[in-house]
This record gives structure tokens, C-alpha cells and sequence, in this order.
């Protein structure tokens, strides 16, 4: 038998059917939220069709929640059209029996956080969700993809999705990172190296003793990134660390079903000499803290570096281009970006507002209250715990407590600031250290300004009050 | 859906990379429970100033391009967010065909799901049907059945499309319906699935 990729084998055990030139592929896992699924409800109703699989169906609330007073619940948001969103959603999943955890749900929170936390999200799924960072669940090796609300309202219909396969690429990343660089520089080096439409077209898996020794938290961050690759989906094959993240989860079987399922999961890896399409080479120790200076998350550098020259790249439209985001970020061709002043510091998202996001992050912060520093007068800095369960175990391990005495604001969970949609947002020129996945034009506010980085550089970031190398803060 | 079979409309050319859905529809857009009347929020941050004032420099602003029917634009036009409100803003602008060297991956399917047709071409004739878009006669027309698109000029350029994608495209038939019909074989792989995973059934 032919050697198969990690992507082939958990295509190969979905197929249903071929129709007409199309693949019919079933969905295990199928995650909604209030913003991409109110016209795929409605598209249902106008035609008398039901949910075929509640039971492999899971709600949040969380793009366009605020977070604070969600005890209140969505009846209290004073956006309207956010507050009808919600309701919406909570009329859908009621009518149709999908297990919802409304806000102010102690499990309730980012849909990426939620469906790991919830062990929902398990090895060999195939998972899709209308969010592009779907990909996020491919770190315990599933296939896991962002989708339209069409695509919403037939999976809801059939518990199936039309697709063509994707192609394989590979990238590996051997080697130790150096203190203060982690996943989120990884994903960074990536989309430097391959550009945002590097991975156009191709699931890529994640190998190397560099992915290996990552967390779940790691690999989740850096599966999440993904899409701003280009690719369809990220993946790491389940290992050890997977299966001690997974163990006693509420939705992960237990008994004798742990032991079966474990057995199967281990059966989700490349098998050697399978062939990938494209492969790619990182050595971990060359990777620097990385943070972004233009309006692509391909606008990567490390933190020594200088803001580039538009003269310095090789055609006229990537020149045009440059030179635009560099007006938008008000950033001089030049200029060392360590530089840069922040106004604001955002830690969170479902790239990084995780447990271990959180208590890498406090690290910092506890070691420069000590030395007697806090967040830099002239900055605003707010930690959006990823889900309720997040924010918990934060508040039991103390960490609220040193992110609220440096002087950040310590709010309840959500998308929050990564896209603005609820009222945390940038306002116009304002410059942010943001540990989320975008930095485009006007993401997290009209005129704002963002640099992406990770959850230590962030904390240098409010600290220094001005973009920093973590490394002088460990 | 609606189907797509030929169209002759004004080409607005918008000659910049990388266009992410973000900047095809902002945020503020999402809030909505329908899938219409979302022409407004089209390249909202590009058509518009802070006060909600018209920018006229924009190329849709501009009195040849208002009711431009195809868009000709940069590399991996549609990047970013999943949001389908990106081409429902288009087809409610009036927008029914987007050419490009590239598209990302969401945005090319969610145009499949709603009869925006997504043309790819290479990148010397995007940058001649680019040129042309900017001159006094800009009407090109695209031809699915064919697989072309007639410049301004009279030349003619093949794109490739998928069959099964095309099929749908030209007769605006509804994937729900086409995978129903195989309803019989959801349910044996279920069945399969609940023996060989069985920890997958929840109670």
C-alpha cells in the first residue's frame, strides 16, 4: 500500500461519496458561533430542512460579545445589532437541540479555546467551522477548516461538506529556540518565509523536534496561524502530549473508550516515504522574537531589525505596496522598530489567550513588578482570558492578580480586540502590540495600527511602552 | 442560486494585492442576520471617509465604475477572514465577476456558493485587462460556457475552471439539494462510523 500523509489518512476515512466530479466528505465535529450562522439557520427554515447531527454540533458566543457584564447574558448587550445577533443564535440552537453554552457560561469563550477545552476536539476529526481559524484544532491532528455560511448551512443539513483535496506540504522546524522565542515566532517565520498565499491550495503538516516538544497550547497557536499562510489547514500528528492534554476532558472518552480511541488516534501520522507536494526547512535556534511592521501578517521581522525600505523590494507593485503600509502604520523606512510606541497592548485571541499564553505572559510582568516597573504610563493594556474555564484557572493560579497590579485591565472572555467587533477597538492612529493573527488595514478598529507578536513580547511591549525585545526582560 | 452563463458589464480595475475580505467588508457589517443589503459595507474603508462621506478618488466612486459588473484586481484577492458577507457585498454592489492572477482558498469557494464567478488569469493579461479597465472603453465579457473573457480590445483569454463547479455555476443549482439526493450513503457511513468509533456517539 502506498505511503500516506497524515492529511491523506484522515481524508481517506471520511470519504462518503463521489458525485459528479465532487467529493462528499462527512464532518465530525462541527463548531458555530453567532456571526456566521444566522442566514444558514434561516436558508434551513426557508426549506423545511432539519439539523441532521445536533449532537455533533457545539455553540459559543463570541465575536461580538463585551467582556464585561456577560453575567447579564445577551439580553443586556447594548449593541443591537449584536444583541440580535446573539438572541438569534440562541433561538436557533434551542429549536434545533445544539448543546450552546450562552455568555457568562463558565465554558463559554472563544470557539478555538472552547472545543479543546470542552475535549470535543479530538485526533483523526475532520472539523469545520464558519471561521478561518478553524485551523487551529489541526494541533491535535484533525482536519480542521474554516467555511462560509453556505458551506454552515450544509454541513448543518448533511453533516457533510463538497470538497476537492487539497495538496501535501511539509513544514519541519528541528532544533531549540532560544529563551523568549516560542510558537508564535514559528508561525511568524513561516509566513515570512512563505508569504500569506504560500500555502494556497495545500493542507501543511508541522514536523520537527522543534514541533514535538511544543504544548497544545504551541501547537495551537501555531495551527491557528495557518490561514494566514494561505493553507486550508494545519496539522500535528498526535503524540504523548496530545494524549495527556486530552485525558478527562469532558467530552473525551473515558474507560475502556479512552483506551480504543487512543489506538486509534496513534494511527494518524505520516507514514514514512509518503510524498509531500512541497517541503519546507526551519531551524529553531535561527529564529529571533518576531513582530510584524506592515499590514500583512508576511510583514514579519525580528525585533533588532530596521523598518525596511519600499526601494529595497523587487517589483513596483510590492514597492507601491510597502510604501502604503508604511503610511498606514506611520513607520519610517529605517527606523529601528523596537522604536515603534504602542498605545495599547491587547493579549488575547484564539491565537493566544490560552493557560500557558496567560502564565507566559505574567512571567514577564511578575519579573519587572518586582524590579519595581509597571506598564508604561502612557499605555492601555487589557489580558481577554480565552473562555471562562481560562479566566478561572488564571484567577486560581493568582495571575489576574499580577496582570491587574502592573496595571492591565483583566476582562472576561471573547474575540474582543483581535477584530473589533464588539466596542473593544482601536481608534484611529492608535498603535497596538497585539498578540492576535491580523494585522490588516483597520482590523481591530478604522485607522488602527497593529503589530502581531507573542504573549511575552506583548508584555515587554506594555512595559517598555514601546515595542521590545523580551529578551531584555527575562 | 442565481446562475452565471455570460455577462458584458464595465470592468473596474483596482490594482492593489493582497485585498483581505477585512477590507472587502469591515466588521461593522457582520452584525447582520440577513444575507442582503450588504452593497453599503462594500470596500466601506476605501469608498468612504470618517464623517461617511464618499472618497471620489476610489475607483468605484468614480461615475465610469459605479455600476461596474466585474472587478479586476491584485494577487490573492479575498485573504483573511471566511466571512461570505464578501461576496454577498459584491453581488449586492452588482458585482458578478472577480478576475485575479490568485484567489485564497475561502473566498474562491464562497464565490461558488452564490454565483460570483472568480476568474483566474495569468498575470500579463490581468495586467492588459488592468490597463484597458482604466481607458474610455472598459466593457469586457466573460463567458463561463466558453471559459473566456473578451478584453475591451477584442482579444480573447481562456481561464480554466472545475468542471463540477462550472456545471453548478452555469445551471445555479442548490449543493444541499445535489447532496441529498446521496442521503443513503451519509447514513452507511454513519453506521460504519458508530461501529469502528464508537466513543464518537455521545448520548
Amino acid at each position: 500500500m502506498a505511503a500516506k500523509t497524515l492529511y491523506d489518512k484522515i481524508w481517506d476515512a471520511h470519504l462518503v461519496a463521489e458525485q459528479d466530479g465532487e467529493t462528499i466528505i462527512y464532518i465530525d465535529l462541527h463548531l458555530i458561533h453567532e456571526v456566521t450562522t444566522p442566514q444558514a439557520f434561516a436558508g434551513l427554515r426557508a426549506n423545511g430542512r432539519p439539523v441532521r447531527r445536533p449532537d455533533r454540533t457545539l455553540a459559543v458566543a463570541d465575536h461580538n460579545v463585551p467582556t464585561e457584564g456577560q453575567a447579564l447574558g445577551a439580553g443586556a448587550v447594548a449593541d443591537e445589532e449584536a444583541r440580535l445577533q446573539l438572541l438569534t443564535l440562541e433561538r436557533n440552537v434551542a429549536d434545533n437541540g445544539i448543546e450552546y453554552f450562552p455568555m457568562g457560561d463558565l465554558r463559554n469563550g472563544i470557539v478555538h479555546v472552547v472545543g479543546p477545552e470542552q475535549g470535543r476536539t479530538q485526533p483523526g476529526m475532520t472539523i469545520v467551522c464558519g471561521d478561518s481559524h478553524t485551523s487551529t484544532h489541526g494541533a491535535f491532528g484533525a482536519l480542521a477548516q474554516g467555511i462560509g455560511t453556505s458551506e454552515v448551512e450544509h454541513v448543518l443539513a448533511t453533516q457533510t461538506l463538497r470538497q476537492a483535496k487539497s495538496k501535501n506540504m511539509r513544514v519541519t522546524i528541528d532544533g531549540t529556540p532560544a529563551p523568549g522565542v516560542g510558537a508564535k515566532d514559528f508561525a511568524l517565520a513561516v509566513i515570512g518565509a512563505i508569504g500569506t498565499a504560500g500555502g494556497t491550495g495545500h493542507v501543511i503538516e508541522y514536523a520537527g523536534e522543534a514541533i514535538r516538544a511544543l504544548s497544545m497550547e504551541g501547537r495551537m497557536t501555531l495551527c491557528n496561524l495557518t490561514i494566514e499562510a494561505g493553507a486550508r489547514a494545519g496539522l500535528v500528528a498526535p503524540d504523548e502530549t496530545t494524549f495527556d492534554y486530552m485525558r478527562g476532558r469532558p467530552a473525551a472518552p473515558k474507560g475502556a473508550a479512552w483506551d480504543m480511541a487512543v489506538a486509534h488516534w496513534k494511527s494518524f501520522f505520516t507514514d514514512e516515504g509518503a510524498v509531500f507536494d512541497s517541503e519546507i526547512v526551519l531551524d529553531a535556534a535561527a529564529i529571533a522574537p518576531l513582530v510584524t511592521w506592515g499590514t500583512s501578517p508576511e510583514d514579519v521581522m525580528p525585533i533588532t531589525g530596521l523598518v525596511p525600505d519600499p526601494a529595497s523590494f523587487a517589483t513596483p507593485d510590492k514597492r507601491a505596496s510597502v510604501a502604503r503600509a508604511l503610511d498606514y502604520m506611520g513607520l519610517v523606512a529605517g527606523q529601528p522598530i523596537s522604536e515603534a510606541k504602542v498605545d495599547r497592548v491587547f493579549i488575547g485571541s484564539c491565537t493566544n489567550s490560552r493557560i500557558e499564553d496567560l502564565r507566559a505572559a505574567a512571567a514577564v510582568v511578575q519579573k519587572a513588578f518586582l524590579e519595581g516597573r509597571l506598564v508604561a504610563p502612557h499605555v492601555r493594556a487589557m489580558v481577554v482570558p480565552g473562555s471562562g474555564l481560562v479566566k478561572a484557572q488564571a484567577e486560581d493560579e493568582g495571575l489576574d492578580a499580577i496582570f491587574k497590579a502592573a496595571g492591565f485591565d483583566w476582562r472576561e472572555p471573547g474575540c474582543s480586540m483581535c477584530l473589533g467587533m464588539n466596542p473593544d477597538r482601536l481608534a484611529p492612529g492608535e498603535r497596538c502590540a497585539s498578540t492576535s493573527n491580523r494585522n490588516f488595514e483597520g482590523r481591530q478598529g478604522r485607522g488602527g495600527r497593529t503589530h502581531l507578536l507573542s504573549p511575552v513580547m506583548a508584555a515587554a511591549a506594555a512595559i517598555a511602552g514601546h515595542l521590545a525585545d523580551v529578551r531584555d526582560f527575562i | 442560486m442565481k446562475p452565471f452563463t455570460k455577462i458584458d458589464a464595465k470592468a473596474a480595475p483596482l490594482a492593489l494585492s493582497n485585498i483581505d475580505t477585512d477590507q472587502i467588508i469591515p466588521k461593522q457589517f457582520l452584525k447582520t442576520v440577513e444575507r442582503e443589503g450588504l452593497a453599503r459595507g462594500l470596500f466601506y474603508d476605501f469608498r468612504f471617509d470618517e464623517a461617511g462621506n464618499e472618497k471620489t478618488d476610489f475607483v468605484l466612486n468614480q461615475p465610469a465604475y459605479k455600476d461596474a459588473g466585474v472587478l479586476v484586481t491584485g494577487d490573492n484577492f479575498g485573504c483573511g477572514s471566511s466571512r461570505e458577507h464578501a461576496p454577498w457585498a459584491l453581488l449586492d454592489f452588482g458585482i458578478t465577476c472577480v478576475i485575479s492572477t490568485s484567489f485564497a482558498d475561502i473566498f474562491y469557494n464562497n464565490c461558488f456558493q452564490n454565483g460570483l464567478l472568480p476568474v483566474v488569469l495569468k498575470a500579463h493579461e490581468v495586467e492588459s485587462l488592468m490597463a484597458q479597465a482604466r481607458g474610455g472603453n472598459h466593457v469586457v465579457s466573460v463567458d463561463l460556457e466558453a471559459q473566456t473573457v473578451t478584453a475591451p480590445d477584442g482579444e480573447v483569454f481562456r481561464f480554466d475552471i472545475d468542471p463540477a463547479r462550472k456545471h453548478k455555476m452555469l445551471n445555479g443549482l442548490d449543493a444541499i439539494g445535489e447532496t441529498l439526493q446521496r442521503v443513503s450513503d451519509i447514513d452507511v457511513y454513519e453506521g460504519r462510523r458508530a461501529l469502528d468509533n464508537p466513543w464518537l456517539e455521545r448520548a
